[in-house]
């Protein structure tokens, strides 16, 4: 493929992941933080992010096998992931964490645990969809292009 | 910026004594030796003398660290959200050190063990703190509480910002003296309007209106304590407390001062 090709599959990849609301204006900002000095910023925050996350996904899984469940501590996490979400500007991991606080302040396992679930799959979803993206960057940049914005 | 920035150092230099100290402090060690401390010490009366002359016209900056540059205190435990911030600040010409815990900025202010930094002169002086408000272990607003109280640190500005644009969280804030009040995610114009609104405030004299107001709310004999409004979080000396309050509708970034003044003076706690 071609670097024109590229530079066009990547907006349109770009679009297409604001459309479909994986992400919001704050990834935006995060793009405009980006510049030659710092051409690195937006992988590596995303990078933070992925870290963050999993841990915190780990932290849930585990809290919500214990016999007796410490909704206190889960929404804590809970609202960590929500907040990092919203950070990056992935909205619709941060949109299933209100649900999930919900969920926890009535201390509903079941709405939890299906939560959980569902929480998961996105963020799976727009970390292979994020790292994609950074692939098809980084593929221009050895192409000898440079990103468009 | 560059004036503005020394402008402030001045302000700071006044609250803390004689200006004799900022000096000695640069030549730290020859000050014990006791010929060249003498020396030292007419040394430092001439300088100071001649730069309160200076001064006077254009704002002295005295600290070790003097750069024209605003330097920013960051806290938030969030990794993704301390480089975000730092990043922001960072476009926004401020220098910046980031600390995931409140308990690590009172020690790098020098205001940890409950004990004030008062003959310590802190090398890399403070302009603006700017702190998450949830936070396990101290929160952001018990990390504001204890830079007022600080006679020292007590004129920095703290700006809070957290996820949840909730009224009485925001008023709690600026009653006990919070500069401003940023609902995450922080954005660029965020950052910008906050240094902005602090060199506006220190041209005009530092501290500002809201600043004496608050002074006021202290003065008036109050146990504190025990007035201190019933609080809508979970307790925060629990780490694994989250912060959940009952979210209001209409969002308000920054409360107007109008608004501000008569919610204080109607409905004093």
């Amino acid at each position: 493929m071609d670097l024109v090709q590229l530079q066009r599959q990547l907006v349109d990849y770009r679009t297409s992941l604001y459309h479909e609301g994986f992400l919001d204006e704050q990834f935006t900002q995060l793009q405009e933080l980006q510049d030659e000095n710092n051409p690195d910023f937006v992988v590596e925050v995303v990078s933070l992010y992925f870290e963050d996350s999993e841990r915190l996904l780990n932290e849930l899984s585990k809290a919500l096998e214990q016999q007796i469940i410490d909704f206190k501590r889960i929404d804590a996490h809970v609202h960590q992931l929500k907040g990092s979400s919203s950070s990056i500007g992935a909205q619709r991991v941060q949109k299933l964490c209100i649900v999930f606080r919900n969920y926890c302040e009535a201390q509903n396992v079941e709405g939890c645990l299906k939560c959980l679930q569902q929480v998961k799959h996105e963020y799976s979803i727009v970390k292979t969809k994020l790292e994609s993206m950074f692939q098809l960057e980084r593929q221009i940049l050895n192409a000898g292009g440079s990103v468009p914005v | 910026m560059k004036s503005k920035a020394k402008h402030y150092s001045r302000i700071k230099c006044q609250q803390w004594g004689s200006p004799v100290y900022y000096i000695s402090f640069l030549l730290f060690k020859t000050k014990f030796h006791p010929v060249s401390g003498i020396l030292l010490e007419m040394a430092v009366n001439g300088a100071v003398t001649w730069l309160r002359r200076a001064g006077e016209m254009d704002g002295y900056g005295l600290s070790a660290s003097d750069t024209e540059e605003v330097h920013v205190l960051a806290v938030d435990d969030s990794q993704v959200d301390r480089k975000v911030i730092e990043r922001l600040l960072k476009i926004t010409s401020c220098k910046v050190t980031a600390v995931d815990s409140g308990r690590r900025a009172l020690q790098f202010l020098g205001l940890d063990d409950e004990k004030e930094a008062s003959n310590g002169f802190d090398g890399l002086k403070v302009d603006l703190i700017i702190t998450d408000y949830c936070m396990p272990g101290m929160t952001g607003y018990e990390l504001l509480k204890k830079v007022k109280e600080s006679s020292v640190f007590r004129e920095i500005p703290v700006v809070i910002m957290s996820s949840e644009n909730v009224i009485t969280r925001i008023d709690r804030c600026l009653e006990e003296g919070a500069e401003d009040f940023i609902v995450k995610p922080v954005k660029l114009s965020d950052v910008k309007r906050i240094i902005d609104c602090m060199m506006t405030d220190l041209r005009e004299g530092g501290g500002g209106r809201r600043g004496i107001n608050k002074r006021k709310l202290r003065d008036d004999g109050e146990d504190r304590s025990s007035s201190s409004p019933p609080s809508t979080l979970s307790s925060s000396s629990s780490s694994t407390a989250p912060c959940s309050p009952t979210t209001v509708d209409s969002p308000t970034r920054r409360l107007k001062m109008t608004s501000f003044e008569e919610h204080v003076f109607s409905n004093k706690k």
